[in-house]
């Protein structure tokens, strides 16, 4: 083929998909100029490439589109059928460049009806243009027309500054071969091994000469292997482009009102796989709006909004690209996939009966199954999800589903980035090796008998204790099934079998994964270095294995599992994540069962760094003008509801707004009221709060924790207050008597509270004892401390406050000591039950004040007594 | 020795003794012989699947062909050669006992499986050749190295 025919083919192919998105954003934006200053320049340039190239049939398609999208900068309306009839002559446009690319000459059958109605339509949206302009339009096509040699000077003309810009652009990327970057990338993969192997020798020999020139050898591999990769890489969002007028065109067909989402068009992709998962990708798309979605009367009838959502949404995990399609539409049902799959005789009754809604959903990949109602046009039979897999399968990905009846569905799949370059560290366990992605790893740990944490049994179920966090631990050997014979075997060298895998070994090593938001530890025999590998694809036979990611090539020629983090969590929380999946991307941390929900409020003070407080303790968030704030004696007041307030930054060198509004975290109590200056209030969340206290503390923070996936600085409200008011706990003089040194306990599970109820309750007088758990609290009483007083949370992990309450019944030691009972959040239930497991009386721990009275109340009643 | 082209007509086989019973796979298929050496056994495989190893730096997987058709499992100290073959662009590695001739045989005297033939089998094999030693079973990779319905039904 002509070169000059085959580079028009392919830049032009790519304008028109260009033109395509801009046209249904248009439409939505009818007012943006820009938009329509592109689009129109783009039919422009392909016009005037057709007059250039003589190709006359396109050209006047060209031009007619052009003319009406001329109308439109000149003014005229953007009706839904004008749009509809742009991207009709864009598509037929598309059609007669395929037979154009086939056959390398145009088509014979003319254009007149779509040119007629494309003018017919220019006419109609004229708002106010004579009559004069009208004709000379339709003369200039017909002069088109009729001899495109004196029409391509009038077209050539406006072109070459386009032109000229476009050149200036296209200089700096040339196009190349895909299998020219094919061989490049398999050469650099052979490159990264021989490098790995030669490594592996070096390493033999401490001192040899050939480490210096290896070091930069491996280094120039490695920047290589960066650039060449990239040029692999293309944007997902290049295979999205024809989604927003697929889905818009739906929208039409079908009557229904439809949103698409995109996120992360931005992640690459191979551009191989690229291609081929565009057609998959459309295919669920038609699925979701045709049959997912409900119609806009049922929506209203169901209480949702009109207009559905659709959303596609792309992002990196561990060597994988995981791409999502999710509706918020009716959801499967799980009745008519059992009926179908036994009228089509796929699956047994009785096996029907046996399965979750998980694996009933996960039927719909079968072939054979159909279970739309009526065949569409849109998307044929409804499911050929059995075809959508096998073809993901092909690119050796997997495609995953869930759903809730009402709410929607969403398809996952999973692709392996090929060729991927990573860090892992290399572990063994039973004599087997492992790689694990280096991404994943946050900590390692060697079990030593260290006090940072603890293997724990809860019904048989091993559990780590981290500082203050609870992860759920796997054996690697046990989830893997390896065998332990007589050779790797630390526990009983005898022993054929050994049930429980570290019993009595000491020296284990523990690596602490992480996998978005869930966390947990696997216990391995050894770890070894971390290494660059090169991740192979899994064998298909070998694909569905969900623990693995890959194989690889060490530097010692041998072949290693990487394990997929996320197959291990999988196995973790398998029901939990089914469950949990439903509104938000967030999943709980599974390994908290007893853990309260915490309201966190996320701000910005003195620095980027995310900062949290407990939305509770805050009375107000406000913005004070600037101007109110008046200094005074070193300090910075405001007129606050009748009173003076003091204002306080976190940080001494933070940046007060010098005009307009500054925002202020409002803290009263009784009649005090003190602000905080933030920079920025950012968000509400709400989430388990585990917070890690350090060593080298600074004062005002309690710790850090993790929320929402951020590290937070959670702040120590509590010193902020005495700050502005020494006197802030202790209010007046005769409720610091109130303690008068009595022996208070406080137990809770929650470093937070603790300390924000301890300097409370230390300011009122009393002689406060603090313990982390109920059974901390009993091993005291074990060692005869005594108390007057003992205030325990109710929500505690291991043995919760009414357990706690019911053992110290008839206890000898404890019995007598007045109970109170700590909720974060309070119900009649509660209450009753309290008084029942042996509580005095129960108190919300956010209510500080109410705390003291109630102290003090039931001393008073309990010494009356005795 | 430049081996005289095929006719239409006939196949030439490369011919493996697995558990004393021939077999024959077309030498189209096959790439090389090899000595399968430091086999990565993969854990929560199918039973079928030996394991995985670098062959020149590309990851072969190895497959029990006994396994696969239902033979007797292998007697502890018996040498194991292996056969690669390419599969959906995929490197794989067959296990036999000894590599036999090859062998030029006419299309036409292949005759389909015996009713009897077990299932596992036929699933596998295209047909036999009855020659004077025995038969010659000819496997077909395809089939062979089809999982899809057995995966863990076995």
């Amino acid at each position: 083929m002509d070169d000059l025919l085959s580079e028009f083919l392919t830049e032009t192919g790519e304008n028109l998909d260009i033109i395509d998105v801009e046209l249904v954003r248009f439409e939505r934006e009818p007012n943006n100029a820009e938009l329509l200053t592109n689009i129109f320049r783009l039919v422009h340039t392909i016009k005037g490439t057709c007059g250039f190239l003589n190709l006359p049939k396109l050209e006047t398609l060209a031009h007619a589109a052009e003319t009406l999208m001329g109308k439109f900068r000149d003014g005229a309306e953007v009706t839904s059928e004008a749009v509809t009839l742009v991207l009709e002559s864009i598509d037929r446009i598309k059609e007669i460049m395929a037979i154009l690319e086939a056959t390398e000459i145009e088509p014979e059958e003319s254009d007149e009806a779509l040119i007629t109605r494309l003018k017919t339509m220019a006419g109609a949206t004229t708002v106010a243009i004579e009559d004069a302009d009208q004709t000379a339009s339709v003369d200039a096509d017909q002069a088109a027309s009729a001899s495109p040699a004196s029409a391509s000077p009038a077209s050539v003309d406006p072109q070459p500054k386009p032109a000229k810009l476009e050149r200036r652009i296209s200089s700096q990327s040339i196009r190349v071969h895909v299998d020219t970057l094919e061989n490049l990338m398999t050469m650099i993969s052979e490159l990264v091994l021989a490098r790995n192997q030669l490594l592996e020798m070096v390493r033999q020999n401490d001192d040899s000469e050939f480490k210096t020139p290896l070091h930069n050898l491996s280094n120039i591999t490695a920047e290589l292997q960066e650039e060449v990769m990239k040029t692999r890489m293309q944007p997902v969002g290049n295979a999205w482009q024809k989604m927003p007028r697929v889905v818009r065109d739906l929208s039409h067909e079908l009557g229904k009102k439809i949103n698409l989402e995109m996120i992360g068009a931005e992640v690459e992709l191979d551009r191989q796989v690229l291609e081929l998962i565009k057609d998959p990708l459309t295919h669920m798309i038609r699925n979701s709006a045709d049959h997912g979605l409900e119609s806009t009367a049922e929506r209203l009838a169901a209480g949702k909004p009109e207009t559905g959502r659709i959303m596609l949404s792309a992002r990196h995990e561990g060597g994988h690209i995981i791409i999502e399609i999710s509706d918020d539409g009716k959801g499967l049902d799980t009745e008519k996939i059992k009926q179908k799959t036994l009228a089509n005789k796929l699956v047994s009754q009785a096996d029907l009966d046996k399965m979750s809604p998980q694996q009933i959903y996960k039927l719909i990949f079968t072939p054979g199954l159909s279970t739309a109602d009526s065949v569409t046009n849109i998307s044929g039979r409804g499911v050929g999800m059995d075809v959508v897999r096998t073809n993901i399968e092909q690119l050796g990905g997997s495609i995953d589903v869930r759903s809730r009846a009402g709410k929607g569905t969403t398809f996952i799949i999973k692709i392996p980035l090929t060729l991927v370059i990573i860090s892992a560290l290399i572990v063994e366990s039973a004599g087997h090796y492992f790689a694990i992605p280096q991404l994943n790893v946050i900590e390692l740990i060697r079990t030593r008998s260290k006090a940072d944490y603890k293997i724990e049994k809860i019904n048989q179920t091993p559990i780590l204790r981290l500082r203050d966090r609870l992860l759920p631990l796997i054996y690697l050997d046990e989830t893997l099934k390896l065998e332990r014979t007589g050779n790797n075997n630390f526990a009983d060298p005898d022993s054929a079998v050994s049930k429980s895998r570290f019993p009595d070994k000491e020296d284990i090593f523990i690596i602490v994964l992480q996998v978005g938001s869930t966390s947990f530890g696997v216990a391995v025999d050894r770890v070894y270095d971390t290494e660059e590998i090169v991740v192979k694809p899994m064998s298909s036979v070998l694909r569905d294995i969900e623990l693995f990611s890959g194989n690889t090539i060490l530097g010692d020629g041998s072949v290693i599992m990487i394990i997929d983090p996320n197959g291990i969590a999988q196995t973790i929380t398998d029901e939990a994540v089914s469950s949990a999946y439903e509104e938000t991307q967030k999943t709980e941390q599974p390994s908290h069962p007893a853990r309260e929900q915490t309201a966190m409020l996320l701000f910005r003070a003195g620095g980027p760094e995310l900062k949290a407080v407990p939305l509770s303790l805050i009375t107000r968030l406000e913005e004070i003008d600037v101007n109110t704030i008046e200094p005074s004696g070193g300090r910075k007041l405001v007129q606050y509801r009748g009173r003076l307030m003091p204002l306080l930054s976190l940080h001494d060198d933070q940046q007060w707004r010098s005009e307009g509004n500054q925002p202020v975290l409002v803290f009263t109590e009784r009649d005090r009221a003190m602000g905080l200056v933030v920079d920025e209030i950012v968000d509400i969340v709400e989430g388990v709060l585990n917070i890690e206290v350090r060593d080298d503390q600074a004062q005002g923070c309690l710790g850090s924790a993790v929320i929402d996936t951020q590290i937070t600085e959670v702040i120590d409200v509590g010193y902020f207050l005495t700050k502005a008011f020494s006197d802030w706990f202790t209010g007046n003089a005769s409720s610091a008597a109130t303690g008068r040194g009595r022996r208070l306990l406080l137990v809770d599970d929650s470093a937070f509270f603790r300390n924000m109820l301890a300097p409370l309750l230390n300011a009122a007088g009393y002689d406060v004892t603090l313990a982390k758990s109920a059974r901390e609290a009993l091993a005291m009483k074990e060692d005869g401390v005594l108390f007057d007083v003992i205030i325990s949370d109710i929500e505690m992990p291991e043995i919760d406050g009414f357990s706690f309450a019911e053992s110290l019944k008839n206890d000898a030691a404890w019995g007598d000591v007045p109970l109170l009972a700590l909720f974060s959040k309070g119900s009649q239930a509660n209450i009753e039950r309290s008084k029942q497991a042996g509580f005095i009386d129960c108190v919300a721990k956010f209510d500080r004040e109410s705390l003291i009275e109630v102290l003090q109340e039931t001393l008073h009643d309990a010494e009356e007594v005795a | 020795m430049e081996p005289a082209p095929e006719t239409e007509d006939e196949i030439e086989y490369v011919t493996v003794y697995i558990s004393d019973q021939l077999f024959g796979l077309p030498i189209t298929q096959v790439h090389n012989v090899f000595k399968p050496e430091a086999i990565t056994r993969v854990p929560l495989s199918i039973p079928e699947v030996r394991g995985v190893l670098n062959l020149h730096g590309r990851i072969v997987t190895i497959i029990d062909i006994r396994q696969r058709l239902g033979l007797p499992k292998q007697k502890n100290g018996q040498d194991t050669m292996a056969v690669k073959v390419e599969y959906k662009g995929e490197s794989y590695g067959l296990l036999i006992d000894r590599v036999g001739e090859v062998l030029r045989l006419c299309r036409h005297n292949m005759e389909s499986n015996p009713a009897n033939l077990a299932e596992r089998w036929c699933s596998a094999s295209s047909g036999v050749y009855q020659l004077e030693g025995g038969l010659l079973v000819v496997l077909e990779v395809d089939q062979l190295l089809d999982f899809s319905g057995q995966a863990h039904a076995a």
